[in-house]
Order: structure tokens, then C-alpha cells, then sequence
């Protein structure tokens, strides 16, 4: 009963979207139509936004709580908890297990499309009535579009007769605390971006471009954009220790689709900065948001159509396929139709000069479109190759290594130039001072950690002095502005925490690139095998049990110079409700490296010998570091109190001296 | 320099940027393409020599065999065979009887030596690729029958 009063809640959403996507744009469409509307009648249309975004959140919650209680109650007369549940399953996946799906993680995207609904209906009180009703109908008309999606083609509803006695599980790749968090967080990356968006279409029904505009999508933006990253860097996280063979970053389809928003996103929240405080780039900014949320939906495209084979795409039926590519081009179509018809009319824009900030913001948002256009062409080229019948390919990851790096090293160079210029019109030779502390500083850093790790070469060293300069210019730049009085804005933290995030997660992966180590051995008890510094001995294998599988676990001693510095636990798992084994890598995190163990199969041979994956893996805990500063500095300066102040009041205490930067 | 003068270098610049990016990037795309090939494509020599690409079909039941860290095994589209070797740790859903996909290159002897043997998340699965070459055989098979 109650699983259908949550089917039911659904169709209810659908109506009050439809009416939230649709009756507030009615009311704001301008003086002289629509003249036979009642004024009074038109103007509650326009209050009607806010209170239909409550309430469409509140059923959609309704649903999402409903099959959350059918998944936590083992009711195997729903079809999805049976394909996607098991009773054996601990409570934390069970939970988990709703978005382990195509339907759940579908109503996932909608339950947080009505969250991030919610906050801008809530928060913005401030705003003109007519703005917050644009933006909160463009989201509803989204919500529509995904609500018809799910109840056309991927109902999470629909019951089995007679119910199955026990669920098929989850896949166990899925049985992981990386799971619980990774999809939501994404989610809230790829469906905060649709805020940017509606904001940026909003602004174009209004045919005003303005400094409001851009001051009130910032942090929305910021926070989406934070999501994502941390969305991205845990679920390549999760690769690193479930995939069991150490890979971080495949440049898998399916990490392309969520890499590409995130790219845009960024060139995004930095031409947002320039279009709020010199008002110029507003085309730009408009694009850039409209291209940031078309990238988002591509990415749900290519991961939950099927289209790619991967643990994301749960199923291929071709009537969703169709349904999101045609959504999709009916959201693109529509807002670049918008784009040429009114852009023209409101983005004029000052001229700016060839040395300024501006100009070098402008430079690296370009790289970073070039860049996500680079991505793009390698992951669609063969999905339409194939699609045309013209023969199989896939375009490798070095491709993706060959082009993404080069486009990478002049983007993080100008970083430090960009963040020092002035506004509007700067000299060279005026920052030049402050170019040199970090400059000699990074030659020093990516020597010594060369010199440490005992091998050089050219592109170790750039990637190194890179990462040096941008986190020694960061360092410089706090020291002096903690220097001089003053309140200091979030946004400044935020800025600079980003971008020092940024140089440890270059450092990193240049670090990893370069010195790991991987070697796969066959080992009987008692062997031992010698990688870097450290020494790895087989002790022993025993058989262990879990809640709901069967595992054998190695046990790997790890010396250095003779002493043992960790035992380490690798297993090959066998669920019971599943036929193929899952490999539990066992990591050593240390400061500047990870040790990594996975154990393979039983080799056939007179002594039982095991294979083994022993790798070696330095820097990669600066990866993670690097991510989690940039998520801080992220939320920092989302968190900046001019956002949460009147304009007028903010504009007064926006400060100081054009070295300090606004991230 | 005018106003003008600047615009119209920043535009230039902006431009032999764009090219040399557009070079770079459709250089390495050009090589890092990898094309699919299956058995009976690569029987019939229509495989690169000296070129990585993949292959995909069926292990064939019975042909695994380990010497080392090596495997050695028959990648089949019931039609024609390669036997593939591999140095490393096989993915935890290789198995004989199940679809494979595989790239590496060809030796001087017609042997495809593996660089990388395809892991894929779902018991179920069936590669895309090694689907498609059964099934391009398969269709072979049925149109040959069919011939008067």
C-alpha cells in the first residue's frame, strides 16, 4: 500500500512541477499580454513558484522515503528492491542499494533537483519576485522532464507477483562505504549545475545581464562545482581501492561525462567573477552555464542509457536512451535558440585590455573549453562511429594523456599571473616582484623532491615546479594579506585553498605518474618480493567470513631495512550471491606514498603458489589531499558573507586593494 | 599600438593558438585510435601489423594455459581462432567460456601478444565488442546455409 501512495506521490509531483514549470513564466511574460488574466490572478502565479517547489519536493521526498523503506523492510514485491537488494545485505547498503540502480538513482537526481529547488526558493528572499519565479519554473520545467522519464520508462514502483522470496543483491563492487557517498555527492554536482543554468536562462527571458545576475548564480555555482569534485574525486577514489588493481583515472567514458561539467564549471565560476565585477564576458558566462548543465545531463545520458558498458549503466533499453537524448536536445536546442535571439540584444560589453586579469581569466577559461572539447571527441567519436554502423574503435587513454597535458601546463602556469594582475588594466613588470619568490621557490621544491625521490626527468620536474609555483605563490599571497588589516572574505580563503588544492593534486599525479612501481608476482608462502625500499613477504593465506560472503586472506608482511612497518591483509572475496570473485586490495597510506596489495588467483603447480599485485604507489595520498583542499576552499567561498548580505551593503564592503583576489 | 592594433593581435594570437592545439589534438587522436578486429577479420588479414588494436570473442573452453605469470589462451568467434598470450594478472571475470576483449599486437607469427586484457564490472556482461563478433558470425554462418 504504501509503495503505491509513493507511486502515486510521484504522479502528484509531475502535475505540481508541470505547474511550477509553467504558470510563473506565464505571469512574468511581460506588460500587454495575456491581458485577459486577471492582474491579481498573474501575480499569485508568480508566488505560486515558491510554494509548488516546497511541495514538489515534499512528495518527491515522500517517494524517496517510501522506496527507502521498502529497501531498509527486504519487500521483495517491488521489482527494483528485489533486482538490487538481498536480506543478508548490511542496513548501510540496503540503504545505499536505492541508488545502486537505474530507477533509484534517477529518483535520486530528481529528490535532489527538488532540494536545490528548495534552497533557492528558500534563500532568496532577497531577490526580485519576477527572477526567483524564472529561475524556480526553468528548474520545474527540468523536474518535469525527468519525472516523465521515470514514470514512463523506469518506475521503481512497479511490484512482482507473486513477491520474490529473496533479492538477487547488490552487485558487490557496489558494497562499499564509497558507494554510499559517491553518487549523492555527484548527483549534487550535476544538479546544482541546473541552478546555473536556470539562473543564466532566466536572466536571458529577462533580457538583463547584469552584476545581480552574476552575484547571485556565484554561489550556487561554487557550492555545485564543490559537489562535483568531490563527487569526482571520490569515485576515483573508489576505483583506486575496489577496482583491486590500482588505477585512479581511467579516462573512462563514464569519468569523462562527469570530468566535462566539472572543467566547464570551473571556467564557469571564474567568468561568473568576471562578469559580476567588470560586468564584460556576460555572453561568455551565459554559454558557459548553459554548456555546464547540457554536460551534466549528457553525462546521466551516457551513463544511465546504456550506451556505455560499465558499472554505471545498470541497464540498455533503448526507450530511455531515446527519451534523455531527445530531453537533452530539447534543453540544448531550446537554450541556444534563447542564447542567439537574446544575447545580442543584452550582452554588450566593455572592451578589455590585453594585460589585465580579465584577459588571463578569459585565456584559461578558453583552455579549459578546449580542453573539455578534446575530452568530448574522444568519448562520443566512437559512440557515433558505432552508431553509424561504421565499425568498432575506442580512442585509448593516451590520447587523452598526449592532449590533456599540454593543455594543462600554460593553464596552471597562468594561474599565478592571473591572480596577481589588476583589473581592467595591469603591467607586467608591476607583478614581476612577486613572480620571483615562487618561481626560484618551485625550482628548489621539484629539485629536492626529484632529488628525493632519486630519478629526474623533463616532465617530472615541470609537473613538480608547476605544482610548486601556484601553492609557494598561494603561501606568499596569505602571508601578505594576513599582514595587512582588515576582515578577510571567505572568498578569499576559498580562492586560495582551491587553487593550492589544485597544486598538490598536480604534484600528485605527477608524482604517481612517475615513480610507481607496479610488479605482479607469483609467491609461495615464505617468498618474498623487493619493490623501492620496502620488502614484501608472504606469510600465510586463511579463510575468512564476512556478513554475506566468503573470502581468502593473504597475510603480507612489509619490512624496511629489516623491520617490519605494517602487516598487510589482502582477500578474494566470493559473495554468495554472486558467481564472479571480488579482489579487496589492502593499502598502506602513509605521508608521501601508498603500498598496495591485491591478491590474484591460486596458481597450478607442485607447492600452491598465489599471484600477487604488489605496487608501489607514491604521492597518490597528495591526490586525495589536493581534492579535499579544494573541496574546503570550495565551500569557504560559497560561504562568504557578501553573498548573504544586501547588494547595496556588499557592494560598500567590497574591498580593498586589486592584488586581493575574489575566488 | 592603437586600440585596433591590439584587438587584431589578440585575435591573431588567440587564432595560431587555436591551431596548434587543433593540430596537437587531432595528431594524437589519429594515433591513439584503436580499432576492433575480430577473429575472423584478423584470420582473413585485415588487422594492422605493428599497430595496437583489439580483439574480442569468446576464451575457448579448455585452451588456458599458465606458465609463470603468463597465460596463453584461444579467443574464438566459432569461426576462426587466435591464440593470445598475456604477462600479468587476468581481470577477476576472465574465464574460459566467457567473452573477452584484448588488446595488444600481432607477432611476426600471426600470435597476438595482450597488452591488457579488458576487466568489466558484471558477471552478465558480455563485452559489446565480443558480442558483436560472435554475432558477426554467427550471421555468416546463417547467410552461408541459406545459399542455394
Amino acid at each position: 500500500m504504501l509503495v503505491e501512495l509513493g507511486h502515486f506521490a510521484l504522479m502528484l509531483a509531475l502535475l505540481v512541477a508541470l505547474l511550477q514549470g509553467v504558470l510563473p513564466l506565464l505571469a512574468t511574460l511581460g506588460e500587454g499580454r495575456l491581458t485577459w488574466i486577471p492582474l491579481d490572478l498573474r501575480s499569485g502565479w508568480l508566488h505560486l513558484a515558491r510554494s509548488c517547489t516546497f511541495v514538489q519536493w515534499a512528495l518527491v521526498g515522500f517517494a524517496f522515503l517510501v522506496l527507502e523503506w521498502a529497501f531498509l523492510h527486504n519487500d521483495f514485491s517491488v521489482a527494483y528492491v528485489v533486482e538490487h537488494s538481498n536480506s543478508l545485505l548490511p542496513a548501510p547498503y540496503q540503504f545505499a542499494a536505492l541508488w545502486g540502480g537505474h530507477e533509484g538513482s534517477l529518483l535520486l537526481w530528481v529528490f535532489l533537483l527538488g532540494f536545490w529547488s528548495s534552497a533557492v526558493a528558500f534563500f532568496s528572499r532577497s531577490l526580485p519576485l519576477t527572477m526567483v519565479a524564472r529561475v524556480l519554473a526553468v528548474m520545474g520545467l527540468i523536474s518535469f522532464g525527468f519525472l516523465c522519464f521515470i514514470l514512463t520508462t523506469s518506475d521503481p514502483f512497479v511490484r512482482v507477483f507473486p513477491p520474490a522470496m529473496e533479492g538477487h543483491d547488490l552487485n558487490p563492487l557496489l558494497q562499499d562505504p564509497g558507494l554510499v557517498i559517491h553518487p549523492p555527492m555527484l548527483y549534487m554536482g550535476y544538479v546544482g549545475m541546473s541552478v546555473a543554468f536556470a539562473f543564466a536562462i532566466a536572466a536571458l527571458l529577462a533580457g538583463r545581464l547584469d552584476a545581480a545576475w552574476a552575484r547571485w548564480s556565484r554561489p550556487w555555482t561554487v557550492i555545485a562545482w564543490t559537489f562535483l569534485s568531490l563527487g569526482i574525486g571520490l569515485g576515483s577514489w573508489w576505483a583506486y581501492y575496489e577496482l583491486g588493481w590500482g588505477g585512479w583515472w581511467f579516462w573512462d567514458p563514464v569519468e569523462n561525462a562527469s570530468l566535462m561539467p566539472w572543467l566547464v564549471g570551473t571556467a564557469l565560476i571564474h567568468s561568473l567573477m568576471v562578469t559580476e565585477k567588470r560586468g564584460t564576458f556576460k555572453a561568455w558566462t551565459v554559454l558557459l552555464a548553459i554548456a555546464a548543465f547540457s554536460l551534466s545531463l549528457l553525462g546521466t545520458f551516457l551513463v544511465r542509457s546504456g550506451v556505455l558498458t560499465s558499472v554505471h549503466a545498470f541497464a540498455s533499453d533503448p526507450a530511455r536512451g531515446i527519451f534523455i537524448l531527445v530531453f537533452l536536445a530539447l534543453v540544448v536546442g531550446s537554450s541556444l535558440t534563447l542564447f542567439a535571439w537574446r544575447a545580442p540584444q543584452v550582452a554588450e560589453g566593455g572592451w578589455v585590455n590585453l594585460v589585465s586579469r580579465e584577459t588571463f581569466l578569459l585565456v584559461n577559461s578558453i583552455l579549459m573549453c578546449v580542453a573539455t572539447l578534446a575530452v568530448l571527441l574522444g568519448t562520443l567519436y566512437p559512440l557515433v562511429i558505432d552508431a553509424l554502423g561504421a565499425g568498432k574503435l575506442s580512442v585509448g587513454p593516451p590520447y587523452f594523456n598526449l592532449v590533456f597535458g599540454p593543455i594543462m601546463v600554460p593553464l596552471v602556469f597562468i594561474m599565478v599571473p592571473g591572480s596577481l594582475l589588476r583589473w581592467r588594466e595591469a603591467k607586467i613588470k608591476d607583478i614581476l616582484p612577486s613572480l620571483v619568490f615562487p618561481g626560484l621557490g618551485a625550482c628548489v621544491v621539484s629539485g629536492g623532491l626529484c632529488w628525493a625521490m632519486g630519478h629526474a626527468s623533463f616532465g617530472v620536474l615541470a609537473g613538480f615546479w608547476l605544482g610548486a609555483w601556484v601553492a609557494l605563490a598561494g603561501v606568499q599571497q596569505m602571508v601578505l594579506r594576513l599582514k595587512r588589516p582588515g576582515r578577510i572574505g571567505g572568498s578569499f580563503w576559498g580562492m586560495q585553498l582551491a587553487h593550492l588544492g589544485l597544486a598538490i593534486l598536480v604534484m600528485g599525479v605527477t608524482g604517481v605518474r612517475s615513480f610507481e612501481v607496479e610488479r605482479d608476482v607469483r609467491m609461495g608462502v615464505g617468498d618474498e618480493v623487493q619493490i623501492a625500499d620496502y620488502t614484501f613477504r608472504l606469510l600465510g593465506l586463511q579463510d575468512v567470513k564476512g556478513p554475506n560472503y566468503e573470502a581468502v586472506r593473504a597475510r603480507v608482511q612489509v619490512l624496511k631495512n629489516g623491520q617490519q612497518i605494517k602487516l598487510m591483509l589482502p582477500e578474494k572475496r566470493h559473495y554468495y550471491s554472486s558467481a564472479m570473485p571480488m579482489t579487496e586490495a589492502a593499502i598502506d597510506s602513509g605521508f608521501l606514498q601508498d603500498l598496495y596489495v591485491s591478491l590474484g588467483d591460486a596458481l597450478p603447480g607442485n607447492t600452491p603458489q598465489w599471484s600477487l599485485r604488489v605496487y608501489y604507489k607514491p604521492f597518490v595520498p597528495w591526490m586525495w589531499a589536493g581534492v579535499l583542499v579544494m573541496v574546503l576552499g570550495g565551500f569557504l567561498a560559497a560561504l562568504d558573507r557578501r553573498y548573504r548580505v544586501k547588494p547595496s551593503a556588499a557592494s560598500a564592503e567590497d574591498d580593498v586593494s586589486p592584488h586581493v583576489a575574489h575566488a | 599600438m592603437t586600440k585596433r592594433q591590439k584587438k587584431f593581435m589578440l585575435i591573431a594570437v588567440g587564432l595560431a593558438l587555436l591551431a596548434c592545439v587543433t593540430a596537437l589534438v587531432l595528431n594524437a587522436f589519429q594515433s591513439n585510435l584503436v580499432f576492433f578486429f575480430t577473429p575472423t577479420q584478423v584470420f582473413a588479414g585485415e588487422a594492422p601489423k605493428a599497430r595496437a588494436f583489439r580483439i574480442g570473442g569468446m576464451v575457448k573452453t579448455g585452451t588456458l594455459v599458465q606458465v609463470g605469470m603468463t597465460h596463453a589462451f584461444v579467443v574464438t568467434d566459432n569461426e576462426r581462432e587466435v591464440s593470445v598470450s598475456f604477462t600479468g594478472l587476468l581481470p577477476d571475470l576472465f574465464k574460459e567460456g566467457r567473452g573477452v576483449v584484448a588488446q595488444g599486437e600481432l607477432d611476426a607469427s600471426g600470435h597476438f601478444v595482450a597488452s591488457q586484457v579488458l576487466a568489466k564490472h558484471d558477471e552478465n556482461y558480455m563485452p559489446p565488442e565480443a558480442q558483436h563478433a560472435m554475432d558477426a558470425a554467427a550471421l555468416r554462418r546463417a547467410s552461408q546455409t541459406l545459399k542455394p
